[in-house]
């Protein structure tokens, strides 16, 4: 076992563990740290990939702004600290199952598949992973048009926030 | 070297994971924790399917900015109803809000 594949083992049960405590919680504040805990992981998991790019979007996009926007909403909607009733509703034995399996299926379905143990190809020498991924989100011949969409769709979603969490009265 | 399916299971697991929650959760913002965690699952696959695949062909990774955009679009819209909400009826518990149930 290759000193890679203990980095990728301790990271990935580790991601799946703070996972499991995201959706376990009783504490909506706990889970959001959990959950910064899980993006962290996943983060790492881009680098073990070589793509260091996104694993910095990872942390500045995810945990630098999502993650704490979840801990200011979760601190905006709660009458009092601690939480009242069931963490879970009535049905979480039948989520439990359906969850369960779904990656069972899914896990089933991806070993039937001829390339599920394919090994990565080494990376040519001279290989600039963000020169090209800047080159494919501005060229016209690669994919500048989903990028500009992708900007509308922040406006929008900027413009749908601020309306919605305006106090009219 | 690591192969292609250890990646394809972790995230296999993890949106099973976020499954769970968005079933199981009865507040709203932890069933908008759930999603974000299947957002994540994706996203290794993307990436993971761009690094064995052919490497020069950058759909995987562009494809993963597009996910963060939209996961981004969506945590603001969401977070933003569900305070609307609050607001409204003094609750974020799921199964309250029946207003457009018979």
């Amino acid at each position: 076992m290759t000193g890679e594949q203990v980095i990728f083992l301790i990271v990935g049960a580790v991601t799946l563990i703070a996972g499991l405590m995201v959706v376990t919680v009783r504490n909506l504040v706990h889970a959001a740290l959990w959950l910064v805990a899980t993006l962290f992981g996943v983060a790492i998991v881009y680098t073990l990939l070589n793509a260091g790019f996104l694993a910095v979007v990872q942390v500045v996009v995810y945990i630098g702004a999502i993650a704490i926007l979840f801990i200011f909403a979760v601190m905006l909607t709660r009458r009092q600290a601690a939480e009242t009733g069931a963490s879970v509703n009535p049905n979480w034995l039948v989520g439990a199952v359906m969850s369960v399996l779904t990656f069972a299926g899914l896990v089933y379905l991806l070993q039937t598949w001829s390339g599920f143990s394919k090994q990565a190809a080494a990376i040519p020498s001279g290989f600039d992973a963000i020169n090209q991924l800047g080159n494919a989100l501005t060229s016209p011949t690669g994919y500048v048009l989903p990028f500009e969409v992708a900007s509308v769709l922040l406006l929008a979603a900027l413009v749908g926030a601020v309306y919605l969490a305006f106090n009219k009265k | 070297m690591i192969p292609l399916s250890w990646y394809l299971i972790l995230a296999a697991g993890l949106f099973s994971i976020g499954l769970f929650g968005v079933l199981a959760r009865r507040n709203a913002v932890a069933i908008l924790l759930g999603v974000e965690l299947m957002l994540n699952a994706v996203n290794i696959n993307l990436v993971a399917f761009w690094r064995y695949g052919d490497i020069s062909m950058m759909a995987g990774q562009v494809f993963a900015i597009i996910v963060f955009a939209v996961a981004a679009a969506e945590v603001a819209v969401g977070l933003a109803l569900v305070i609307s909400v609050y607001r409204r009826r003094s609750t974020v518990v799921a199964e309250d809000l029946d207003l457009l149930k018979w």
